[in-house]
């Protein structure tokens, strides 16, 4: 199974093994890593689940929907050019040791 | 234990009534033995199967097709019965249909519109506590968790002044009604015309006030996301979940702080806590209790092998207290993560209305934090019952200003 990797705000990596056709938000909650919070459960409605995304990695994520776009104007921190919500992006084997850095604050 | 016809072999038959008043009075003991008799079980009271364990209820919550929601969230199965009002359009659909109603809804109920009445929410929550420190003694429940929702949640829909008075009673009715036919049903429906007339004059598109909640789903049927039918339908949605459950939230949250200072105490002298100790009451009170599914194949889940058009039982509330998931499941913890819990569902269904409940009760317990020392139960509390709901029906209290 694909596995990716969060690094928290403070440098601190964390290596999360993913399941079958799981979000990242979903890898993330399951091993309780910390600066996830994702309030709404994967359900596109409260930007909990923000992530900045790896530069190298960015172009091989799908395109940003038009909700997950109106919500990332809402994130608590600063939203940047390789931002995104990890309970939409599915995590396929291309997508194996995909890099995800954690904002500071999710609320 | 034996095996009836219908329950597969392995499955644990209990004689426990979950909609039993004395179920209802104390459900803990009961959530208890669910959990522990097994994975699965089965009900033989009402023929149903169980789940009170995190990991099932969660399985099923995240596995629409194979636990639908269109047959009913309810015991009846609107396959076999027909349904007692028409069916809701987003709560009792399965996708592709739910996908559409849902994201009408999702998009009236979304952050930015919550951005727009969250200065409105909060002045309300305000001006409710100014009213409590006038009065220093009151009843927490009418004084407080449903005169806050009522002052704003009507007015946020957009609905007439004339007639409020049947939303709560309409609320209890449909709450109700997902029960057996006991006599809470019963009694619930027969008594629900003046309620179902009033609440169905609401929902058309003349009586909803323009910027509201209720028009702006009107709104959708010019986009073309939906039809003049369903419109009404859908404000029906809003009408029926929004007001009573928050009114439980609230309850909930404020009945745990009055019991537990030490939380008070973390509250009062951290006001970011304020969404975490609402979101908190709501896994620990768990004010909707349960939802049914019912199978569309044959299945087996965690073992229990249960078959086609058998309907399944989530014990939401057992759910947000299995100790296989929580740490201390049974104390009160505003600073613990609470990710996960199931008071709000989980998957698809999903409470759509999830952020106007937090931000209703993130600037309700701010209000109070700011302004009260202390919060005194100083009457026994007396309960409501209702066949998926839990809440109380009065909480007399006494507050110290800060
Ligand atoms: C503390 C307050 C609340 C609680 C505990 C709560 C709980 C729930 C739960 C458990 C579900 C899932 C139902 C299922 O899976 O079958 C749900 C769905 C729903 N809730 Fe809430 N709710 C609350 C507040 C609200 C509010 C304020 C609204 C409206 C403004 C609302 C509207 C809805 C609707 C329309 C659904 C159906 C969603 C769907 O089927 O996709 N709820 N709620
Ligand atoms: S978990 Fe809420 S938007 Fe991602």
């Amino acid at each position: 199974m694909p596995a990716i990797i969060f690094i928290h705000a403070d440098g601190k990596p964390d290596r999360v093994e993913t399941s079958g056709g799981e979000s990242a938000m979903q890898a993330a909650t399951r091993h309780g890593v910390d600066g996830i919070l994702a309030e709404c459960g994967g359900n596109a409605m409260c930007a909990t689940c923000h992530v900045y995304v790896d530069e190298s990695w960015l172009a091989r994520l799908p395109a940003i929907a038009d909700d997950e776009d109106a919500l990332l104007d809402g994130t608590a921190a600063e939203r940047r050019p390789n931002s995104r919500l990890s309970c939409q992006i599915t995590i396929t084997s291309e997508l194996d040791g995909l890099v995800l850095r954690l904002p500071d604050r999710q609320v | 234990m034996t095996a009836s016809g219908s329950a597969g072999s392995g499955v644990p038959h209990l004689d426990v009534d979950p909609f039993d008043m004395t179920f209802f009075a104390d459900p803990y003991p009961a959530h208890e033995l669910l959990r522990e008799a097994g994975p699965v079980v089965y009900l033989d009271k009402w023929k149903v199967y169980g789940v009170a364990r995190y990991a099932e209820v969660h399985a099923v919550l995240n596995d629409p097709a194979t636990f639908c929601s269109s047959r009913g969230v309810g015991l009846s199965d609107f396959k076999k019965e027909t349904p007692w009002r028409p069916p809701s359009l987003i709560l009792e659909a399965d996708p592709p249909a739910h996908t559409r109603t849902r994201a009408v809804l999702s998009k009236v109920l979304s952050p930015t519109v919550m951005k727009q009445v969250r200065d409105r929410f909060a002045a309300a929550a305000e001006e409710r506590v100014d009213a409590l420190l006038e009065q220093r003694s009151f009843d927490a429940i009418t004084d407080l968790a449903e005169a806050y929702p009522l002052s704003i949640f009507p007015d946020a829909l957009g609905l007439k002044p004339e007639g409020r008075e049947h939303l709560i009673p309409y609320a209890s009715v449909v709450f109700n009604a997902f029960g057996p036919p006991n006599q809470l049903r019963q009694q619930a429906i027969k008594r629900s015309a003046p309620h179902q007339a009033y609440v169905a004059e609401q929902c058309q598109r003349e009586n909803l006030a323009p910027g509201g909640f209720g028009a702006c789903i009107h709104a959708q049927v010019d986009e073309g996301a939906i039809t003049a039918s369903e419109a009404p339908l859908l404000v029906r949605s809003l009408l029926s979940a929004g007001l009573d459950t928050t009114v439980n939230g609230i309850g909930a949250a404020v009945y745990c702080l009055a019991r537990f200072p030490d939380q008070w105490q973390r509250l009062r002298e951290d006001l970011t806590l304020a969404r975490g100790a609402f979101e908190e009451a709501v896994r620990f009170e768990s004010p909707v209790q349960t939802f049914f599914r019912t199978t569309t194949r044959e299945v087996e889940l965690s073992g229990a092998r249960i078959g086609e058009g058998e309907k399944v039982l989530m014990f939401l509330a057992a759910a947000n207290r299995d100790p296989r998931r929580w740490d201390d499941p049974d104390a009160y913890d505003i600073t613990r993560r609470t990710s996960g819990h199931v008071g709000f569902g989980s998957g698809i269904h999903m409470c759509v209305g999830q952020l106007v409940a937090r931000l209703e009760g993130e600037v309700m317990l701010t209000a109070l934090a700011r302004r009260i020392a202390k919060i005194e139960i100083t009457g026994e509390p007396k309960r409501r019952f209702n066949n998926t709901l839990r809440g109380l029906d009065s909480l007399p209290v006494t507050i110290t200003p800060a």
